[in-house]
């Protein structure tokens, strides 16, 4: 059987709004991945540890509340400690696009704001997954 | 023994989750690392949980791993989600019910698509089972998709099988249809908090009346994972039903059901990628035509000599 490409779509930090979430979550099954969503409220240690378990191949963020420079960055630092290096991380959500700099050398490889057509994602994962 | 094997064993997480990709994936390296961890395994007790969709497995299976990580037991959890039959894909969010789950260390969960198996389960299952078990889980928990009447195909795999209903479903014909209720060891009646629930256990309960010579009557549990209601009396009898099985002989029973279902359908897998492997059936193909086309040997005897040496 062909690998599949695995995606976790997680939810970080005290933010109830999950329709961009579920967009995205949609379009990657409808790409042919397996999407596994985690719900509302996760900690970057559940995110992590869901990641590990479920041996996923990306890690898509979704935060509207603004706190993706504390939230995103802890993702990112615990996929490191882990040395879960080989995940493609990415964000998407309200991020001012100054902040977009920061959040890359931190370890998130792309951020994708409001309006960025489905596509767009499902192709960066496509040429960007890294096993 | 792999290195892969002996961190699997070890109760090593990420190598758990590793393991189950390649068995997914059906990578060729899998194959010495699960010839090697089978004699670790046995000890877990497999309960399947199946019925409709949205009739609360998700959160009734959370509930059960809560009360065996308070008796100090590890658990294991497969998730079983739909595979898009179109685009390959599939959403996966039997983990949403289950989050507070996902920091404990004594807690493994997965969530699988069925990648185009029917009957509720996933082909890999069997080899996921097994790596729960030698990675020492004590109790393993399997949710299959949400099932119609028809996809019992859990049995072979569970020690102890739950079906799980909600009020209002149908009239007390539904209850003496064939297929998923015949398959219950124990019927839980979930969303007790919802109207209808004596209705529901009521019909149930007048179903196994018309059964008189069963030797254990099907306990009926009702309970509401919304509050938390009903759980240790399901609990208990899954308990009860474990201590038949072993009281019974019926225990070996399933187990040698299991394995059987296990190595057909590592057969019937390797049968198909044969088949579906068209290159390599072309080639063994092309080898006869020629000698069909010369009378030399006719169709049906050249069927026997292809399928001699896959079948060898």
């Amino acid at each position: 059987m062909e690998k599949k490409i695995r995606v976790l779509v997680a939810k970080p930090g005290l933010d109830g709004h999950d329709r961009g979430a579920k967009i995205v979550a949609r379009a990657l099954r409808d790409a042919g991945m397996e999407v596994v969503y985690t719900g509302l409220h996760q900690t970057a240690q559940q995110i992590v540890n869901t990641a590990m378990q479920e041996d996923v191949d990306v890690v898509g963020l979704s935060l509207l509340s603004g706190a993706h420079m504390t939230l995103f960055v802890d993702v990112a630092i615990l996929l490191k400690e882990k040395q879960m290096d080989d995940v493609l991380l990415v964000g998407g959500g309200i991020i001012p696009q100054e902040d977009v700099p920061r959040l890359k050398k931190a370890g998130i490889a792309e951020v994708f704001g409001p309006g960025t057509p489905v596509e767009e994602i499902v192709s960066y994962i496509k040429k960007n997954v890294k096993r | 023994m792999t290195q892969l094997a002996e961190k699997v064993i070890a109760g090593d997480h990420r190598s758990i989750a590793r393991l189950i990709t390649q068995v997914e994936n059906d990578a060729p390296d899998a194959v010495e690392t699960m010839k090697q961890i089978h004699p670790h395994t046995g000890q877990a007790s497999v309960i399947g949980v199946t019925g409709v969709m949205g009739s609360g497995k998700s959160s009734l299976i959370f509930e059960l791993a809560l009360v065996y990580r308070v008796e100090g037991k590890k658990v294991g959890i497969i998730a079983i989600d739909p595979t898009s039959p179109f685009s390959g894909g599939a959403l996966l969010g039997d983990r949403i019910r289950m989050t507070e789950l996902s920091t404990d260390e004594g807690v493994f969960i997965r969530s699988m698509g069925t990648r185009g198996m029917m009957g509720g389960l996933t082909s890999a299952l069997y080899d996921v089972v097994e790596i729960l078990d030698a990675a020492g889980m004590n109790i393993i928990l399997i949710e299959t998709v949400g099932v119609g009447q028809d996809e019992v195909d859990i049995v072979k795999i569970a020690d102890t099988t739950l079906v799980v209903l909600i009020p209002g479903l149908g009239d007390s014909v539904q209850t003496i249809k064939a297929g998923l209720m015949e398959i219950a060891d124990i019927f839980v009646v979930n969303k007790a908090d919802k109207p209808g629930v004596e209705q529901t256990v009521a019909e149930l309960q007048s179903m196994l009346d018309l059964v008189n010579n069963l030797d254990r009557r099907i306990p009926i549990v009702a309970t509401s994972a919304k509050e938390k209601k009903g759980i240790d009396q399901l609990t208990a009898r899954i308990a009860e039903h474990q201590a038949y099985l072993k009281d019974t002989q019926m225990f070996e029973q399933r187990r040698r059901q299991r394995y059987e279902a296990e190595l057909l359908e590592i057969i019937r897998k390797r049968l198909m990628d044969f088949i579906f492997d068209e290159k390599k059936l072309k080639t063994t193909v092309d080898c006869c035509i020629d000698q069909i086309a010369k009378k030399e040997l006719d169709p049906y005897s050249a069927a026997d000599q292809i399928l001699g040496k896959i079948l060898k």
